[in-house]
């Protein structure tokens, strides 16, 4: 019989994730750990875990990882991959952690065409200290540091970090995925292999930015919250592919 | 050589390989010649965006188990204070170079000892202690710095060399210390390189969410301070075997302050000798205290408003007076200002009108 669900052997079956019901960190990581696990290379991977709510990410891949600090990831990886060239490095970061705190150390990365790749989980807050607004908060929304909605004048415009990074010479593969649905998510994965398959080959700097739910924060039920993506956070970071070099598929 | 390009070519005797850092006056002449040179040993050489990322790769490139240098200055060395406690809380291995300016704020760039509460208090959060190490010639600070390296390494601990821009710019004949392999170097188990064919991921971290797991890093790390207490505290002396006062300073200025010493004892008949730490962290504190006890009193100089003057006060614990010379914001003191400090010492702490 064919088997139609298997774990992967690049998450730790011994584990159970602290994240909340209906968040789709979850699937990312076993997006990442799948990707990793059929391209052949988690035994020469290292990860860079960042602040936020996947701090614990070293808990439940099965890879060597570094812990960096708010929003160093990018730099922590860069002083891997220059020690262990053929390894390979990938950070995951959130918004808050990536678009805020770490913006210098994620452009200058980027530009740097440092060969790693960054998963970057877009849930336009900050989840981990419980629903602040972050860069990618979208305008009028809601969160506890802008309890009457995101308003431009007093508190800016949403950053597009895919399209930010696109503007560089260095990045090698860049793209935007969601995860709402099966076909988003499959789509994502897509994304996520070429992404690695890039820095595998030695192009450069690559990251996937994946729209993902935070219903806890965003005060809504789980199947609300894929609806919010898809209606609210799709139309403000339209999927794709940004930048693809030729010959990897 | 120039001190800052002999603790650069000491680096990669030692076998350090991997170099970030960002530029800052009056160290970049040490980053210029990592530059130069980190490629022909086969080692990267890499520009950072800035201090706090600049640390951060050397952060990466010690979990991963190499040989690893930062330099810096004073305005740059506060910014690394963020990555520097995570090193702690991480226990990586790496020797960082703070050629210290005059402070606070983007201050000056003259020589300047101001950041020793920095350098030896912990300065970023948390319980923590770097080996810090004040070299006071070219040639020391070569040789400390080819050390630093293996004393990093046993204790899996950050070492800082603590300089100050008189060092850094001196130029003084060095004998350079012998290459070594990297290849020969002692292997890091815990670093993180890939699984390979380890059934447990190697984990490089400083997050504890228990309580108790904490504490139970904080011990570790006090017992592995408490070691390096016992086994790294250096110190140099000259003529303070029996001398009845006593002059503590440290790097550059106690090249001053040994003048002074030289030119009272010359001119006034005293008996005055030198105490020179080489480690500021672990501070030499018994050896200071046994020898300030069988002397009049302690003169501190230092090029700064008094900050190692506290530790020296900690280590007498009132045995004798403590008294402090200084200079700060880049002004450095003159052998005269030293050998006046010297004698205004004496006059106070001496007992009998005759000594003066």
């Amino acid at each position: 019989m064919h088997p139609v669900f298997e774990p992967t052997s690049g998450l730790r079956a011994d584990r159970v994730t602290h994240y909340c019901p209906g968040c789709t960190h979850g699937v990312a990581h076993r997006l990442v750990a799948e990707v990793l696990e059929e391209l052949g290379v988690l035994e020469r991977t290292v990860g860079v875990a960042s602040v936020g709510c996947s701090v614990l990410a070293y808990e439940y891949f099965r890879v060597d990882m570094q812990e960096a600090a708010h929003g160093r990831a990018p730099a922590v990886a860069t002083g891997i991959k220059r020690v262990l060239p053929d390894r390979v490095v990938f950070t995951y970061q959130g918004d808050g952690d990536l678009a805020a705190i770490g913006m210098a150390e994620i452009i200058h990365a980027a530009a740097r065409g440092e060969n790693i790749t960054v998963v970057f989980i877009n849930n336009a807050n900050y989840g981990m200290t419980s629903g602040q607004m972050a860069p990618t908060t979208l305008v009028g929304q809601r969160t506890t540091t802008t309890p009457a909605g995101r308003d431009p004048v007093q508190a800016g415009y949403p950053i597009r970090v895919a399209e930010l990074l696109n503007a560089l010479d260095g990045p090698a593969y860049l793209a935007r995925g969601s995860l709402h649905d099966t076909a988003h998510i499959l789509q994502a994965k897509r994304y996520i292999r070429r992404a690695f398959q890039a820095q595998i080959e030695g192009r450069g700097f690559s990251l996937v930015e994946l729209l993902s739910s935070c219903p806890t924060n965003w005060g809504l039920e789980p199947v609300e919250a894929l609806a919010f993506i898809r209606d609210r956070l799709v139309p403000q970071y339209p999927l794709g592919e940004l930048r693809r070099p030729e010959g990897v598929r | 050589m120039k001190g800052n390009e002999a603790m650069a070519e000491a680096a990669i005797r030692a076998g350090c390989r991997y170099f970030f850092g960002y530029p800052i006056t009056p160290q970049s002449e040490l980053l210029e010649y990592m530059a130069k040179h980190m490629a022909e040993h086969g080692g990267v050489f890499l520009q950072a965006e800035s201090e706090v990322s600049a640390i951060n790769m050397v952060y990466g490139a010690a979990g991963a188990g190499a040989r690893v240098m930062t330099a810096t200055s004073s305005p740059g060395f506060s910014l690394m204070q963020e990555g520097i406690s995570y090193m702690a809380g991480a226990e990586l291995p790496a020797v960082l170079v703070n050629v210290v300016r005059g402070g606070p704020g983007l201050g000056g760039l003259q020589p300047a000892q101001s950041d020793y509460f920095q350098a030896t208090k912990g300065g970023g959060h948390g319980d923590y202690r770097l080996v810090v190490l004040a070299p006071s010639s070219p040639q020391e600070a070569a040789d400390l710095v080819y050390e630093a390296f293996d004393v990093a390494d046993r204790y899996r601990n950050v070492v800082l060399i603590l300089a100050d821009s008189i060092l850094a710019q001196a130029m003084e004949p060095v004998e350079l210390p012998p290459p070594r392999d990297p290849a020969g170097l002692p292997a890091k188990p815990w670093a993180t390189v890939g699984r390979g064919r380890r059934q447990e991921t190697n984990v490089v971290n400083s997050l504890y969410l228990a309580a108790e797991d904490l504490w139970a890093l904080n011990q570790r790390l006090q017992a592995k301070y408490r070691r390096i207490e016992a086994e790294e505290t250096r110190w140099e002396e000259e003529g303070a075997e029996g001398a009845d006062w006593l002059v503590v300073a440290y790097g550059s200025m106690a090249r001053i302050a040994l003048a002074a010493i030289r030119q009272v004892r010359r001119e006034d008949g005293l008996r005055v000798g030198l105490f020179r730490p080489i480690s500021l962290w672990p501070f030499p504190a018994r050896p200071l205290a046994r020898r300030a006890a069988a002397s009049r009193g302690v003169l501190v100089l230092e090029m700064s408003a008094g900050q190692m003057v506290e530790d020296v006060r900690l280590a007498v614990e009132g045995a004798v007076p403590v008294r402090f010379f200084g200079k700060t914001g880049g002004v450095v003191p003159e052998v005269e200002e030293a050998v006046e400090a010297i004698r205004r010492m004496v006059a106070e702490t001496a007992p009998h009108p005759a000594h003066r």
